[in-house]
Parts: C-alpha cells; sequence; structure tokens
C-alpha cells in the first residue's frame, strides 16, 4: 500500500512508476501577478475547457468566482485597506505621473490589490486520487495528479475530498465535452510529455507562474521569499512548499503576501486519508458491535 | 476602478483592526455562540474569508446518497433479524427480514448508480480495489453482500408461487429455496460491514461536520441501522416473534442518542450545522422520533398497533438522522467558516499539521 501521509521524496515512485522522472510543479509568486488572467485564457484555450458562464460576481475584477470542473487556474482579486507603510512591492504599474516623477504621498491610493492566480496543488498526499473508486484519478510519471476521462464514472466523491476545493464534476448540457464527470488541472499532461511548458506559465507575462522540477522550485522560493523579506515585505510566506505540511507538501505552491485565508485557501490543510486507519478502525468496531447486539438480541430476553 | 460597491474581500484578523473607511465594509464575521444573556460575552472569533466564498467544496451529491445510507442500513439490520430469525424459528420474522433486504438494497442500488454523473460507466466501480476509498471499497462489500441478500429474498418471494408456477421452473425455486439459509446467513456476516462502511465514506472527505464526527459517526450510523430494521420487524413480524426485532430496535436507539451526543460534544463549531437549517430540522425530527419510538417499543412493543407506530417512528428518525448529517455536511462545506475557523484554532494550539 502506498504512503498515506506525511514527507514523500517521490510520490511517482511511490505510487509504483519504475522509471519516474523529476517531480514537476508549479510555484506562483503572487508578489508579481499583475491580474492579467492570461494564465486562465491560455489554459482553457490549451485544454478546450468550456465557458463557466458569464458572470458579474461584484468581487473586484474576479468573475470567475472560484476553481471549478471548467476553470482550471483563477485569478483572485482582493483589495484591502493599506497595511502598515513598507509592507507593499512596487509592481511597476501604470501610473498618472510621468515616468521618473516621484508620486507625492497624498496621492497615493489608501488600499492594496493582492492578486494571485489559483490552480490545482497536485499535492504529494492527494485527497482526490486517494478516494477516486474507479482508478480514474492516477498519479503521472511526474508526480502530478490527473483524471483519466474516459474511466471516471462522475461518482463525485474527489469532490468534497480535496482540502482545497479545486476538482469538481462538469455540470452543462448534454453535449458538453466531459460533462458529468470530474475535471481540473492536469498540469497540461501532454505538453509535459512532450518536453513543454504549460499552457498558463507559458502564457504568464510576469513569471508570476513558475514551471519547473519541484526541489529547483523550492530552492528559488525560499530565495525570493528572503529576498522580499530583506526589503521590508514581512507578510512574505510560502504556502505548500513544506513537505512537513498536512498533504505532504504541493507540487503547485504559492508566494502570498497574507494569510492564506484571505486568498480563498485553507489555512492548515490536512488530507483526509491521514486519518484512514483510525476511520477504518472504528467501522471495524462498530460493525463488531452491531453483530454482537443482533446476537444479544436474539439470545437475551423472552419472545 | 471604482472602490465603491466593491465588496472588499479580505480584512485585518483580529490583531489588526480594519480602519473604517469610505467604501470599504468590514466583511468580518462574528463567530461563536450567540448571545444568549448580555452579561454572558464570549470572545467572539474572527475569521476571514475570499468574499464569503467556500475553501472547500460540497459533495455533488442529492438525496440519493442519504437515501442509500438509510437504505443500505435497513438492508444490513434486516438482514440479521431475517437470519436470526431463521436459526431461532420464526418464520414470519425471517420472511419479513429478507425480503426487506432484498428490496432495500435493491433500492439502493438503483439510487447509487442514478447518483452517479456518468451511470452508463457504474462498472467501472470493478476496475480496482482500493482500501484509501472508501467508495470503493463499499462497492466490494455491496457485491459479496448483494447477491447473498438478494438470493435469500427471492427464496422468500418465489417458494410460496412455486405451486403456482410451470412445472420447468419449479427445480430452480426448490435449489434457491435450499440456499436461502446459507446465503442468508452469509448476509448477515457481511451485513454490519453494509451499515458501518457508509460512515467512513461521509467521514474520509474534508466536509468539516464530516470529517470532525469520524470518531463516532460508525456508531451512531450502525444504531441507526439496528434502529431502523428492529422498527421494520416490529412493523412486519407478529408480536410474538418480533422480541429480538425490540430489543435490537431499542438497543439501537440508545446508541444513536448516547452516542450521537457524544459527537456533537467533540465536534467544536462544526457541530453547528447540525443544529441549523436543514440539516438541524431533520437532526430535532430525528431525535424525537427515535425517542418516542424507543419509548413505544419498550412499553408498548407487545400491542400490535404500538408496536407497528413504533416501529414506524424508528425508521423515520432513522432516515432523519441520515439526512440530517447529509445536509449539515453540505451546508459546512458551503461557509468557509467551519473550514477557516477549526484550522485556525489547531493552527494557535500550535497542533497545526505541519508544524
Amino acid at each position: 500500500m502506498p504512503s498515506l501521509s506525511g514527507p514523500l521524496h517521490d510520490p511517482a515512485a511511490d505510487a509504483g512508476w519504475q522509471e519516474s522522472q523529476p517531480r514537476k510543479g508549479f510555484f506562483t509568486d503572487t508578489s508579481v501577478c499583475i491580474g492579467c488572467k492570461a494564465c486562465e485564457v491560455a489554459c482553457k484555450e490549451w485544454n478546450g475547457v468550456p465557458d463557466d458562464g458569464f458572470n458579474l460576481l461584484g468581487s473586484s475584477y474576479d468573475n470567475t468566482g472560484s476553481l471549478s470542473a471548467s476553470t482550471w487556474r483563477h485569478v483572485a482579486f482582493i483589495e484591502q485597506p493599506r497595511t502598515p507603510a513598507g509592507n507593499t512591492v512596487s509592481l511597476g504599474m501604470p501610473s498618472t505621473v510621468k515616468p521618473g516623477e516621484a508620486m507625492s504621498p497624498d496621492s497615493a491610493t489608501d488600499f492594496r490589490w493582492l492578486m494571485s492566480s489559483d490552480v490545482c496543488k497536485h499535492c504529494t498526499h492527494a485527497g482526490c486520487l486517494d478516494v477516486c473508486p474507479t482508478g480514474s484519478l492516477f498519479r503521472t510519471e511526474f508526480g502530478t495528479v490527473v483524471v483519466q476521462e474516459d474511466i471516471c464514472n462522475g461518482c463525485g466523491y474527489c469532490v468534497p475530498a480535496c482540502p482545497f476545493g479545486v476538482i469538481d464534476r462538469r455540470v452543462g448540457e448534454q453535449g458538453t465535452k466531459n460533462v458529468g464527470i470530474a475535471q481540473k488541472c492536469t498540469l497540461c499532461y501532454d505538453r509535459l510529455g512532450a518536453g513543454k511548458t504549460p499552457a498558463c506559465a507559458q502564457a504568464c507575462p510576469t513569471e508570476s507562474i513558475q514551471f519547473g522540477d519541484l526541489d529547483e522550485l523550492r530552492e528559488r522560493a525560499a530565495a525570493r521569499v528572503e529576498a522580499l523579506h530583506s526589503q521590508g515585505v514581512g507578510s512574505a510566506r510560502l504556502y505548500g512548499d513544506s513537505p512537513d505540511d498536512g498533504v505532504g507538501g504541493a507540487g503547485a505552491f504559492f508566494l502570498l503576501l497574507d494569510e492564506p485565508e484571505v486568498y480563498g485557501l485553507p489555512p492548515d490543510p490536512v488530507v483526509p486519508t491521514r486519518d484512514l486507519t483510525q476511520m477504518w478502525r472504528h467501522a471495524a468496531m462498530a460493525a463488531a458491535g452491531l453483530l454482537a447486539g443482533a446476537v444479544a438480541a436474539f439470545l437475551g430476553g423472552r419472545g | 476602478m471604482s472602490q465603491h460597491g466593491a465588496e472588499l474581500a479580505a480584512e485585518g484578523r483580529a490583531d489588526q483592526p480594519v480602519q473604517s473607511q469610505d467604501g470599504i465594509r468590514d466583511r468580518r464575521r462574528r463567530i461563536g455562540k450567540r448571545r444568549r444573556d448580555e452579561h454572558q460575552m464570549v470572545p467572539d472569533a474572527v475569521f476571514t474569508s475570499y468574499y464569503g466564498r467556500p475553501v472547500v467544496k460540497a459533495s455533488p451529491w442529492e438525496a440519493d446518497i442519504p437515501a442509500y445510507l438509510f437504505l443500505g442500513g435497513l438492508a444490513a439490520g434486516s438482514s440479521l433479524l431475517g437470519a436470526g430469525a431463521g436459526l431461532t424459528g420464526r418464520p414470519v420474522l425471517r420472511r419479513a427480514g429478507r425480503i426487506s433486504a432484498l428490496t432495500a438494497i435493491s433500492v439502493s442500488f438503483a439510487a447509487l448508480v442514478h447518483d452517479l454523473g456518468r451511470p452508463s460507466r457504474f462498472v467501472n466501480m470493478l476496475r480496482v480495489a482500493k482500501p484509501t476509498s472508501p467508495m470503493s471499497v463499499g462497492t466490494w462489500i455491496l457485491t459479496v453482500y448483494g447477491p447473498l441478500a438478494g438470493a435469500a429474498g427471492a427464496a422468500e418471494l418465489l417458494t410460496p408461487l412455486a405451486g403456482r408456477l410451470p412445472c420447468s421452473v419449479r427445480p430452480p425455486i426448490r435449489l434457491l429455496g435450499r440456499l436461502a439459509g446459507p446465503a442468508g446467513l452469509g448476509a448477515a456476516v457481511v451485513a454490519p460491514a453494509v451499515a458501518s462502511y457508509t460512515a467512513v465514506l461521509l467521514t474520509h472527505t474534508s466536509t468539516p461536520t464530516w470529517s470532525s464526527a469520524r470518531k463516532h459517526l460508525p456508531f451512531v450510523f450502525v444504531g441507526s441501522a439496528a434502529a431502523a430494521s428492529g422498527g421494520l420487524g416490529m412493523l412486519l413480524a407478529p408480536v410474538s416473534e418480533a422480541g429480538p426485532a425490540r430489543r435490537l430496535a431499542l438497543g439501537g436507539a440508545l446508541l444513536e442518542l448516547g452516542v450521537e451526543r457524544a459527537m456533537e460534544a467533540s465536534m467544536g463549531i462544526t457541530a453547528e450545522p447540525l443544529h441549523q437549517g436543514t440539516g438541524g430540522v431533520l437532526m430535532r425530527a430525528s431525535k424525537t422520533l427515535t425517542v418516542l419510538g424507543a419509548f413505544g417499543s419498550l412499553f408498548g412493543g407487545r400491542n400490535r398497533l404500538a408496536a407497528a407506530l413504533s416501529g414506524a417512528c424508528l425508521m423515520a428518525g432513522s432516515a432523519c438522522t441520515r439526512f440530517g448529517i447529509f445536509e449539515a455536511g453540505q451546508a459546512s462545506a458551503r461557509d468557509p467558516k467551519y473550514t477557516v475557523v477549526p484550522q485556525r484554532q489547531r493552527i494557535e494550539r500550535g497542533e497545526s499539521a505541519g508544524a
């Protein structure tokens, strides 16, 4: 049986791959995200993902809402009151002053914008994969987690299993591509096989989305967070990078500028499988209790 | 870029007070017990979310799944009663148990297939056997249990008709009749697993109210199964044969009520959806019906009418438990509070998964 929780260096080998590739992943550095949504568009185009409705949600520039069966990259927009001075990074955004001219302190906005491109975390211990009863969800040789669309029977179990609320069952009219089955980011499994960069990372104009070998991405992320701290951005922190977290570390991890829940991410995610042994033990005890109770009901008492 | 009307997505935490500003609304939400008494102020926790949107996703399951939870439990308990009645010479209870099990498990099967996004692919469940997937484990449990309970139930249905059927089908029916005993016993051995694995089906998720019930829910579910099937036995069998059904029902009702109480006490804030909304209504109905049924079976179980009414109450109570726990879980997934607050509390206690 594969490992159920805790740190694991090579999830592909753990899943039975004899010649696994280096584990691939994303490092999404939200401090340089400009909210252009090129990642959302590139993902839709490359993967042939249908639209998710055209709605105005009234949540800043976010009209996508959240990750879903038909949204595999989701850019979050958060407007915040300005936090204590020195806590922001200049993104080189267009402004109303001439280049080189300093902005007067009075004209500075009184709020800050956080933007972040969310994606499937490709967990080391993936709740969706663990509960899949058909084997449709599988671990690739790159250590990523992918749905085989011709196997999935749409049982929907992966949906509540995911601690990040990523995967979903596609809804839509009959005839919609892959309707009724579970869908999520594949980390562009087809492109990986051809030695290409996933579509979202390829399209990202600021290198907010970085793709590569996970080991290298982790080093790069650690250096980036250190650099930001030295520039006075104390709020910069990594999310999902630690192999000691509740999912054994994410294959797609993030640099955030505020608490995870501000971005709609769980602050302390845990794969449900961590407690699997305990749950089966309790279920077995309960089953034994029912059998004993039934025997007692026939043996005890009159009539 | 107007900030007017744009709701503020996220704001300062408790230690970082939000400045009240024009056009920016403070969307901090208060949690914890509602103030019942001005003097008894519970310090409110504060949590942040992304526009109040859910963090985890609620299951896409509909009424099929809680209906299956109920019917699976009913079938399991009925198989136990049927087998016991067969061994102790209670023919009416035996027949009722076996036919109930067959009916309940057949409807369960239909509900489970209907719930799939691609019902035509239900056989894909048989591609793998995965202990990490309660649904896979359940599929295999039902694959063993279904035919056994089916054979025992079919024998009870067909044997009385044998005389009226053409000669050619009588030998297979006689064979079925001879297999009914062993098949019914086999079904009874697997039945407890049918009743208890469904708890793991719910608790092995990131749905807050289900997940935090993981230590207790299997006991609530087997109690509920015993109460429902005992109740059905009381409804269908004469009081002279229904003694074991009464005892099973009473024991199940007490187990369910007692463990459910302990479960709620252990769940912290994630117990709230069991008291609010649809889940709350169903759980209150469940408790009332189960208590009524338990009293009825204890004091009126030897009266045919009282026994039947009590049995019906217990069955309805069990159904309300399953639907109530299902609905409470769905509600807990839709509100980010139940995901964020327990995780924050864990971090503050130094018990985070990464600590």
